[in-house]
């Protein structure tokens, strides 16, 4: 709950100084300080004290595993601001706008992540995407951007249609809308919960961007200004299967005869799609646009699973694939050619910029002693628990083995090539973009440095 | 009246936002079916509140069935800040490409 009030009136806060303030510099400060503000009350709700005592009417449940996600999400978002915030003044003139709408994301994020209530659900995923069609197009003159924001405003609108349709028929089905509360025939359940369920499995699959409803995605992620891009990419998907997960969890775990098998195919084709597309592409940052599926494929397999490891795992993945791929985005909004050519001899010019950026495409693509490996060990172990699933499991490891192809693409770019990569950074850049790399192998070595805060 | 009827009424008024999202051309056609979901959905709530509503009072609970009904506001007004943001969007490629026709959109593909 602080965390939900603060980044509200944060939000009011920075549209206000994008008025007022002149210098952009001050604006960022602001921005970057209000973010680790709401990191701070945040991990003091963990260990109980909370600011604020609202009775929510059984709407909402901060329980730990949508604090510790919170958590995550704070500090990438805060790690993201020292990264990429300066990258924002190129996208346009208001500047505290952008961190306003970001700051309004973080509250749909929190709804997200601790709705008990489909009517909280339905308003988290809202808060979440009506801010991110406003920065998709924040670009107003560049055409791509547009495209991207119509195209991104369309899709997401449609899939909400979709998912108000299923609420509906689950509400007519089960009289509630609280996911908790509700309680379906278990033997034969009758067209209406099902034909809801499915179609919010289908609106939560078009969010997360799975195929067969992944096709906005890689259009939309390249139009996008690539900061924002990053922010989409990342701590909004991981937001989303948040939700996902919840709901399966607590709503419909009671028939998921009904659903595992639908998800189990829906993890294939993203995999499959995901992975293969993303071998062809020639632009970079259209291969993070598909690798982001190919990802998503991973995640999913925590909602097929569904057991401790796999809540588990989701958090592990959330933090080492957000950390990772905003180190890249960051890394990638200061060069302006996004071929792989672009990367070539990057080793030689910036020799630390190189190495991080394989650290963070090594631990994408889940090698040893990384978080990326940790993460997806997880899934496959959950996925193993969940029991009768093999298939998937070995599906799995053998996409992510296609994926190890195109990551290292760029691995070669920079260290195999000869060529003229350009890429200006400040040294204070350079250094927390080590730190972030270090906690990457951090946690890829202790685990239990995040997973602790899970149980204790 | 049975609840079969408002089912039947509004899954057809999905439908035919659904077909409409997927063959229209013109962005604000789109919208228009989008909003024709929406709506749909609001019915097809209401229709239900009164249901569970009259189950409930059969059964000595007066206030069953009374959070279909506010559902239905809150999607009004998130429907409402859509199409601000969704207009402004549109206007904006608009006065960029003087055109509403989303077979402009696939130029992202290459």
């Amino acid at each position: 709950m602080n965390v939900l009030i603060v980044s509200a009136i944060l939000g009011v806060v920075m549209l206000f100084s994008g008025v007022l303030l002149k210098q952009t510099r001050i604006v960022r400060a602001i921005a970057i300080i209000g973010m680790a503000v709401l990191l701070v009350i945040n991990i003091l709700e963990i260990s109980g004290t909370s600011f604020f005592n609202i009775h929510t009417y059984g709407m909402m449940h901060f329980d730990r595993f949508a604090l510790l996600f919170n958590s995550i999400v704070l500090f990438s978002t805060l790690v993201y601001f020292i990264l990429s915030a300066k990258d924002m003044e190129k996208v346009g003139i208001h500047y505290g706008e952008y961190f306003a709408l970001i700051f309004f994301i973080v509250c749909g994020i929190v709804l997200v992540a601790s709705f008990k209530s489909l009517l909280i659900l339905f308003l988290g995923v809202e808060i979440i995407s009506i801010p991110l069609y406003i920065l998709t197009g924040s670009d107003k003159k560049n055409l791509k951007s547009n495209e991207a924001s119509l195209k991104y405003f369309l899709m997401g609108a449609f899939s909400t249609g979709l998912m108000l349709m299923g609420i509906a028929l689950i509400y007519g089905a089960t009289g509630t809308f609280n996911a908790s509360e509700m309680t379906f025939p278990a033997a034969r359940p009758s067209i209406l919960p099902v034909a809801g369920m499915l179609l919010l499995l289908f609106s939560m699959a078009f969010k997360v961007s799975a195929a067969p409803f992944h096709f906005w995605t890689p259009d939309v992620y390249d139009g996008a200004p690539t900061v924002f891009t990053s922010f989409m990419a990342t701590i909004v998907k991981a937001a989303v299967f948040i939700g996902f997960i919840r709901l399966f969890d607590e709503a419909f775990g009671s028939f998921n005869a009904e659903w595992q098998t639908w998800i189990a195919v829906i993890t294939v084709i993203t995999l499959f799609i995901g992975n293969i597309t993303a071998v062809f592409q020639q632009s970079v940052k259209r291969m993070l646009a598909y690798s982001s599926i190919a990802q998503a494929g991973f995640m999913l397999l925590a909602v097929y699973a569904m057991n401790t490891d796999a809540k588990e795992g989701i958090l592990l993945y959330t933090a080492a694939y957000c950390l990772a791929t905003i180190g890249i985005f960051a890394v990638l909004a200061k060069m302006s050619d996004y071929t792989f050519e672009g990367f070539n001899g990057m080793a030689r010019q910036q020799p630390m910029i190189a190495l991080l950026t394989t650290i963070f495409f090594l631990s994408l693509a889940g090698i040893p002693l990384t978080a990326g490996f940790l993460a997806k060990f997880y899934m496959l172990k959950a996925a193993l628990g969940a029991g009768g699933s093999l298939w998937v499991v070995i599906f799995a490891v053998l996409m992510a083995a296609v994926s190890v192809w195109y990551y290292f693409r760029v691995i070669q770019a920079m260290y195999f090539k000869d060529g003229q990569a350009t890429v200006q950074v400040s040294p204070f850049f350079k250094w927390t973009l080590a730190v972030l790399a270090a906690v990457v192998i951090l946690l890829g070595i202790f685990p239990n440095l995040l997973l602790y805060w899970y149980y204790f | 009246m049975p609840i079969n009827y408002y089912i039947f009424l509004a899954i057809s008024l999905f439908c035919i936002g659904i077909v409409g999202v997927l063959t229209r051309r013109n962005a604000i056609i789109i919208f228009m079916c989008i909003e024709l979901m929406l709506n749909a959905v609001n019915l097809l709530l209401v229709a239900f509140s009164k249901m569970h509503h009259l189950n409930g009072m059969a059964q000595g609970n007066p206030a069953a069935g009374t959070d279909g009904q506010l559902f239905v506001f809150f999607i009004m007004v998130v429907a409402a800040a859509e199409v601000s943001v969704g207009l402004a969007i549109i206007v904006m490629m608009y006065r960029n490409i003087h055109s509403v026709d989303v077979n402009f959109l696939n130029r992202l593909k290459h």
